[in-house]
């Protein structure tokens, strides 16, 4: 059982990590956009709108933002320990739970945009 | 074993500080934050769009300062640096390719990881039509 549930952790954690590296330049250099006043058309409330309500486009949200939180939340637990928090299990509690809610919350979002 | 083994005495909250590749490894574990707040942000941006076409125009009104400016501006800047370069030059010993005998040299997996990185942004940015 140890042997698998670290499989499907490890597993999460390469994905989100490559994903992460692949695609939040780009994100976060379209919040930069948003910042400077310079809003992409493709945000106008009914493209993405449109964009979010496509199976697609849901299928693609939810994929980065599911594994990205869960890597985060891994690295987390360990940058915790690197700055001498010693309470493993309850920064492991938080952490996964912080991921846990925002996959519930990406699930539930996604789902109610149609 | 002796009776009072010796233990070094590390601090456990700034052993990094002593060397500068600790320090780099932890700087680059840092943008584990930028991965949570921007992931969060985006959620923010999605409960907005869930809502209504005004709550999201409120949203995007709600993003721009700046300040907000300069954060993204350095959170770009600090993510390049500290996750996503790193990670490609990282990608050859974390997935070395084998063609018949040979390895495929490295430089051939990371100038792949870079060229697949500049299509996916561009591909992104198309698709948020700033491009």
């Amino acid at each position: 059982m140890a042997i698998a549930k670290k499989a499907i952790v490890w597993g999460l954690f390469a994905a989100g990590g490559t994903l992460t590296s692949f695609v939040f330049p780009a994100l976060i250099a379209i919040f930069l956009l948003i910042a400077t006043g310079n809003v992409p058309e493709g945000l106008q409330f009914e493209q993405i709108h449109g964009f979010v309500a496509s199976w697609l486009g849901k299928a693609c949200l939810f994929v980065v933002l599911f594994l990205s939180v869960w890597h985060a939340a891994h690295r987390l637990r360990v940058v915790a320990h690197d700055f001498g928090i010693r309470k493993d299990t309850l920064v492991a509690n938080a952490v996964y739970s912080i991921a846990a809610i925002g996959t519930v919350l990406a699930a539930f979002y996604l789902l109610t945009i149609n | 074993m002796s009776r009072n083994p010796y233990v070094r005495p590390i601090s456990t909250t700034t052993w990094y500080m002593r060397n500068g590749r600790y320090k780099v490894y932890v700087l680059r574990e840092l943008t584990s934050f930028l991965v949570m707040f921007y992931s969060f942000l985006t959620l923010y941006g999605l409960s907005a769009l869930a809502g209504s076409a005004e709550r999201w125009d409120a949203f995007i009104a709600s993003q721009q300062s700046t300040a907000m400016m300069i954060f993204h501006g350095l959170a770009l800047v600090y993510f390049l640096f500290f996750q996503t370069f790193p990670w490609f030059k990282l990608a050859p010993k974390a997935m070395p390719v084998q063609v018949g005998e040979k390895k495929l040299p490295d430089s051939y997996i990371i100038i792949g990881h870079y060229v697949a990185w500049l299509v996916v942004s561009v591909f992104i940015l198309w698709l948020a039509g700033a491009v």
